[in-house]
């Protein structure tokens, strides 16, 4: 046993290694939220007045709400007066590609790992990199024009493409779906527009890189992607943020748009600063993300790993609304030292023959509590419905907590809706034997946990897996017996 | 919470005379009003509207009074084949005249009872209805069994309901057994006339070292029967506790069945089927909570559903950080049969110690359509084979009732309701 503590106290003592952050120059709204802010938000990204007045609707009838206690999670009261809603690095022109882009910015990405000059040259991933509130830097814009395919950050598609925007701008997540994701209504910097026309296949994965380096600000952005009929594309988030002792707030919005035959896979990779080991600072990430599987034959898959953030509240859902549609959610989420994580999904059958598929793998060590919310629900005229759920945690240390909290609304007596879970720490018969084969415990260990979680590794796309197998390592190797 | 109104209407319960219980009533009363009964989108209420259901069904909310009974009456309620001891309840009332005491058994009516710390282990502050029967039940028994004794036949808790001045009833009972004592116990209900009755019970179980207690449930009460009921039970070290929950018929029943364990070594199971049909609405809620290393829970609840009925299973369990190498199973399956039909299941882990093995697993299917195909290929016809197919699947549950007569009861009724009885 002390082998084993002195094993996680190893891994608890390991720092966050994108905890640092950039003086740069910063064009910043005033602390504090009130119509005033977002008319000048507004005004800041020189939007139309129908996005002013939706802006504003939502504002107002975020006032009117009041913030969820449900999730199974603590942290103290957020103080919405106290933050900053708009925090953009100053640049005197729009740049138009790469070169223009001012070095400091880029060489922030380069820092975290994501340069994007080779990332253009090399791996053929185009990136909309978002810095604070707004998007930095997109490539291979070019490539994608020319597929018709549209990816640029948020406030151009409003300038350029307002009409498919508007269409769909709050169509999956409306405003007034939840705390947050009224919130996001309201205050929302930027994020990234995507639209993959009909019959057209992308031919590289999507990327957005999320940074909050600014202090006290909330980063509030935006994701909408678009798949017309027969479409495909893959899109990856990944997300960092600077270690600072005050928590922030980080309330994203994600919409998935699929018509008939369209396949959208989105996968995240979250590593948001997760708070020092006592607990002190961190992200609170609370994120609605929808998507619609509006069209026969449709498919939206979800993968998240999630590693970092101090509070998570997370669940991305799928809405079955075509005939055969199918949605599906591979998760892993890891909690070590104060972090807590609920998260899970929704998956909502309204069409005939809907299909749906939840593998959900938790870790949990230090004081962490990592709970699985999730919910599936079979409407009347969803016949022939389709549900698999399974959901496994793993403990690691015995300060820590893993809960599960599956809601299974059944209507329609043709459906099959199976769920499973189990909980447990890993066996010591298990090390017995790989240490009778020569592997020392802390491999063995390794071993097993990415045994654990590759059912759910093995759905990211490959640059990606290489990453999220990155950080399993980093918070796993050698971090728990 | 809910409206003012609404407490209002329980309000002539809330003025209970006086007894040996002031101090708990009291405390039971000002639970009850400070949590309000239960609002539409609480959590612990979502799918089962009781509020509602009460305001719409009761008009009379008094208690009940005792209503005539009869020896005749008595003997032919009695399941057939029972063999044992009787204790009756007349409206929540225990009569000692009409029952058959058990020997070497402390048995009373509770309200006679003095020093009784009722509330202790149905903490009122768990759920309003715990608490508005703290604050004005009617009567009930107090059972004890002293240490070290068996009581190999088993003790038929036999009531009878009906609206007589009044339609709320509220037993309550106290059931406490001493050290390595053995007892089993049969809950059976009737409901006479042709008024709704709303029954709120409360059970309160204190088990000793080493006891082994059954707990059996029947509810087919039919369709003038709302019922919620809070039973809950303390086990200690090597001890054994086993409860099996029927359910038939009713209006809307909601049972809560709470098991704490304190002592290690020892073993919790929980079975229940629902077999729901016509309006039916049961919701079964389930808790264990592992306080304590080395102790095991099983958990299994089948329900089969058919035309507009509805049923909830929200199974939950807890293991506190103390309650290292604790194995905790759970499962719940369901059929539905009809397009009306609904079931909302929420299997639930709440785990807060590392070294344990807790899985759940919940189903929501139809009949395996090959195995249909072979039974008719056999010559069943498709009717026959159905039913057969769905005692195959309920009759697990029945296996584990361990008193032969109840057993062979139960699995007569479930077979004709199945349509499996040929």
């Amino acid at each position: 046993m002390s082998k084993d503590n002195e094993i996680l106290e190893e891994f608890t003592s390991k720092e966050y290694e994108h905890g640092w952050s950039v003086n740069y120059e910063a064009d910043e709204a005033a602390v504090g939220l009130n119509e005033d802010i977002i008319k000048w938000i507004s005004a800041k990204k020189e939007e139309p007045s129908w996005l002013l007045e939706w802006r504003l609707k939502a504002f107002r009838t975020w006032q009117e709400m009041a913030e969820p206690d449900w999730a199974n999670v603590t942290y103290p009261k957020i103080d919405f007066d106290k933050l900053r809603y708009y925090s953009a690095p100053k640049q005197s022109n729009k740049p138009k590609n790469l070169n223009e882009v001012d070095p400091e910015l880029l060489a922030i990405y380069e820092r975290l790992g994501i340069s994007l000059n080779e990332q253009k040259r090399l791996q053929g991933i185009a990136v909309d990199a978002v810095l604070d509130s707004v998007s930095v830097a997109t490539t291979f814009k070019g490539t994608l024009s020319k597929l018709g395919i549209i990816f640029c950050s948020f406030s151009e598609a409003v300038k350029e493409h307002p009409e498919l925007v508007k269409k769909y701008l709050g169509s999956v997540v409306p405003m007034t779906d939840n705390y947050y994701a009224a919130l996001n209504s309201a205050v929302f910097s930027d994020g990234s527009f995507c639209y993959i026309p009909k019959g057209v296949r992308c031919p590289m994965e999507l990327s957005t890189y999320f940074r909050i380096n600014a202090a006290n600000t909330g980063q509030f952005e935006r994701t909408l992607i678009v798949a017309e009929e027969e479409s495909y594309v893959s899109y990856l988030e990944g997300c960092t943020a600077p270690q600072r002792d005050e928590n922030q707030l980080h309330a994203a919005v994600v919409e998935i748009y699929a018509a008939a035959h369209a396949e959208v896979k989105y996968s995240t990779v979250q590593n948001w600063f997760p708070g020092d080991k006592n607990g002190k600072g961190g992200i609170y990430n609370f994120v609605t993300k929808r998507g619609i599987c509006a069209g026969d034959h449709s498919k939206i898959s979800w993968t998240q790993v999630e590693t970092g953030s101090a509070v998570t509240w997370k669940y991305p859902s799928c809405i079955l609304k075509g005939d055969y549609s199918i949605g599906e959610f591979y998760s892993v989420a890891v909690t070590n030292n104060y972090q807590q994580a609920d998260t899970g999904t929704k998956m909502i059958h309204i069409g005939k023959n809907t299909k749906s598929r939840i593998v959900s793998k938790g870790i949990s060590a230090g004081k962490s509590q990592n709970s699985y919310r999730g919910q599936v629900q079979v409407m009347k005229r969803a016949d022939n419905a389709r549900n698999f759920s399974q959901c496994d945690s793993l403990l690691m240390g015995d300060r820590c907590g893993a809960h599960t909290f599956p809601y299974i609304d059944i209507n329609n007596p043709s459906a099959k809706v199976e769920h499973e879970a189990t909980t447990s720490k890993i066996g010591e018969d298990q090390i017995f034997y790989c240490n009778q084969r020569g592997i020392a415990t802390e491999d063995a260990v390794a071993l097993i946990v990415n045994g654990y979680a590759k059912e759910v590794l093995n759905q990211l796309p490959m640059e990606f897996a290489v990453e999220a197998q990155k950080l399993l390592a980093l918070t796993l190797e050698g971090s728990v017996g | 919470m809910s409206t003012l109104t609404k407490q209002d209407t329980f309000s002539p319960l809330l003025e209970a005379a006086t007894d040996n219980f002031n101090e708990q009533r009291t405390l039971g009363k000002e639970s009850f009003l400070s949590q309000g009964l239960p609002a539409v989108k609480e959590e612990e209420y979502k799918f089962t509207q009781i509020s509602r259901k009460l305001e719409k069904e009761i008009s009379d909310f008094q208690s009940a009074k005792p209503i005539e009974l009869t020896k005749e009456l008595v003997d032919q309620s009695i399941y057939e084949g029972f063999e044992g001891n009787v204790l009756v309840f007349n409206n929540g009332y225990f009569i000692s005249e009409l029952s058959d005491l058990p020997e070497g058994v402390e048995i009373s009516s509770i309200s006679k009872k003095e020093d009784l710390n009722i509330g202790s282990i149905a903490k009122p502050e768990k759920d309003a209805f715990a608490a508005l029967n703290l604050a004005s039940f009617q009567d009930g028994a107090f059972i004890s069994v002293p240490k070290k004794t068996q009581i190999t036949a088993p003790i038929l808790l036999l009531s009878f309901f009906k609206a007589n001045s009044g339609q709320v009833v509220q037993p309550r009972i106290w059931i406490e057994s001493g050290d390595f004592a053995e007892v089993t116990f049969i809950e059976q209900s009737v409901l006479l006339g042709e008024e709704t009755v709303f029954a709120n019970k409360v059970v309160e179980i204190k088990g000793g070292l080493n006891t082994k207690i059954n707990y059996y449930r029947l509810q087919n009460e039919g369709r003038l029967f709302i019922e919620v009921s809070n039973i809950e039970t303390d086990i200690h070290q090597d001890s054994q506790f086993s409860a099996v929950t029927i359910s038939l018929s009713g209006n809307m029943v909601r049972n809560n069945l709470n098991l704490n364990i304190l002592g290690s070594n020892s073993v919790g199971n929980m079975y229940g089927i629902y077999l729901l049909n016509g309006k039916t609405h049961v919701d079964n809620h389930t808790n264990v909570d592992h306080t304590v290393p080395h102790a095991e829970s099983n958990e299994l609840y089948k329900g089969i559903l058919t035309d507009h009925s509805r049923g909830v299973f929200n199974g939950k369990i807890f293991v506190r950080q103390d309650a290292q190498k604790t194995n905790a199973f759970q499962q719940n399956n369901n059929i539905l049969l009809s397009e009306n039909a609904v079931i909302n299941t929420k299997p639930q882990l709440e785990i807060w110690a590392d070294d344990v093995k807790c899985s759940h697993g919940c189903t929501t299917g139809q009949l395996d359509e090959e195995a249909l195909f072979y039974l008719q290929a056999r010559g069943i016809d498709k009717m026959q084979a159905k039913g057969l197919l769905l005692y195959a699947f309920a009759g697990e549950v029945l296996e584990h009732i361990e008193t032969e007569s109840f057993q062979a009861y139960c699995t007569n009724l479930v077979q004709e309701r199945l349509g499996s009885k040929f």
